[in-house]
């Protein structure tokens, strides 16, 4: 059971390519398809690692092997996740030292960089719109955003400041 | 000693990494370029570059690449270097063993808990200002070096937003634009 628990959530982060979120289907092929986990109770379990800090994939596999198979169950799924991801990225920082002075790898890069921060402002103005900021509370994250930014504040304050102005707010303000 | 400040700033990175990999990516630049400068700016662009690209969560793929880096760039040999990478990688997943362990018990309760569900009103709208950080953050001078970058960010935005592309394929495009460009 531990080694199928293991092959199970190896193959899981070796063929999911974008992080957590691209894994979610292949998880619930993987785990409610085999009737480890109720579909249910999936959603729940989906549900609660959404919202606890860390790696979404790596709450997920330890939620699922703790469910299945306890403590060392947990510690089977989150290596199974992270070994693929750990040995790959190994590799490449072992070779990377060699190959980045190399003058076409130096172009490459030269045009990646630009594009890479496409990519991270294009999931920023999507999350924006899927968790619907209204014309008031786009003010939090254009504030966080430049406090952040002229590392005025340092990003860990800002979310305990939000996390703490959320509990004030939700608990007292709103009634 | 850069084993333990490791170990400490990737155990905040987790706790603290509430959003997902991209939100958490201002964590790591705050600390492992900003502060402790284990890596330059451009060296964290390219790692983020290459987390794309191989599988695995960004969480995970940027702990074990800076771990290395860190180690190997503060003067150890590539034996220890490979102790920094588990270091890291090891440090960025604790707290969940411990949070899933702790939520087990109390599931139940914790499931529709309002106050889980307040914090989040506030948590949810700071984490699109967390990426919009790292967003800023990486448009510098060293990644941004002359119009051709600002060529490729436009192209590679709107390739992303309106039509979609897949970011490995977007990865692939732009590292290709490169070669052709500083040709």
């Amino acid at each position: 059971m531990y080694w199928t628990l293991f092959m199970t959530f190896l193959r899981i982060g070796a063929f999911t390519i974008g992080g957590g979120y691209a894994m979610l289907p292949l998880i619930q092929r993987e785990v409610v398809d085999r009737g480890w986990i109720a579909k249910d109770e999936f959603i729940d379990l989906f549900a609660v690692a959404q919202s606890l800090p860390g790696i979404f994939a790596v709450n997920i596999s330890i939620f699922t092997g703790y469910r299945l198979k306890g403590i060392p169950g947990s510690i089977v799924c989150a290596l199974g996740t992270i070994l693929p991801s750990f040995l790959i990225i190994l590799a490449i920082a072992l070779f990377f030292t060699q190959f980045q002075d190399n003058p076409w790898v130096q172009k490459i890069f030269k045009g990646l960089r630009p594009a890479v921060v496409a990519l991270i402002a294009v999931p920023c103005i999507t999350t924006a719109r899927s968790i619907k900021l209204s014309g008031k509370t786009i003010i939090i994250p254009i504030v966080a955003a430049l406090l952040i930014w002229q590392t005025i504040v340092s990003p860990v304050w800002v979310i305990i400041v939000a996390a703490a102005g959320g509990l004030i707010y939700g608990l007292y303000l709103k009634k | 000693m850069i084993f333990w400040q490791l170990f400490l700033v990737y155990l905040k990175i987790g706790i603290f990494g509430f959003g997902g990999g991209y939100a958490m990516l201002t964590l790591i630049q705050s600390d492992v370029v900003e502060k402790y400068e284990w890596i330059t700016l451009q060296e964290f662009t390219d790692i983020v570059a290459i987390s794309q690209m191989t599988p695995g969560p960004i969480g995970i793929n940027s702990a074990t690449y800076i771990g290395y880096r860190a180690v190997y760039n503060a003067g150890y040999p590539e034996g220890i270097a490979i102790l920094g990478s588990c270091m890291t990688t090891f440090a960025v997943c604790l707290h969940s063993f411990l949070l899933v362990l702790l939520i087990s018990y109390y599931y139940s309760r914790f499931k529709n808990n309002k106050y889980v569900a307040a914090a989040f009103m506030g948590l949810r709208p700071a984490t699109v200002g967390l990426i919009a950080a790292a967003a800023l953050l990486l448009m510098n001078r060293e990644n941004f070096i002359d119009y051709k970058s600002f060529l490729i960010f436009g192209a590679a935005f709107i390739l992303t937003w309106k039509f979609k592309i897949h970011p490995i394929l977007m990865i692939f495009i732009a590292g290709i634009s490169g070669l052709v460009l500083y040709w």
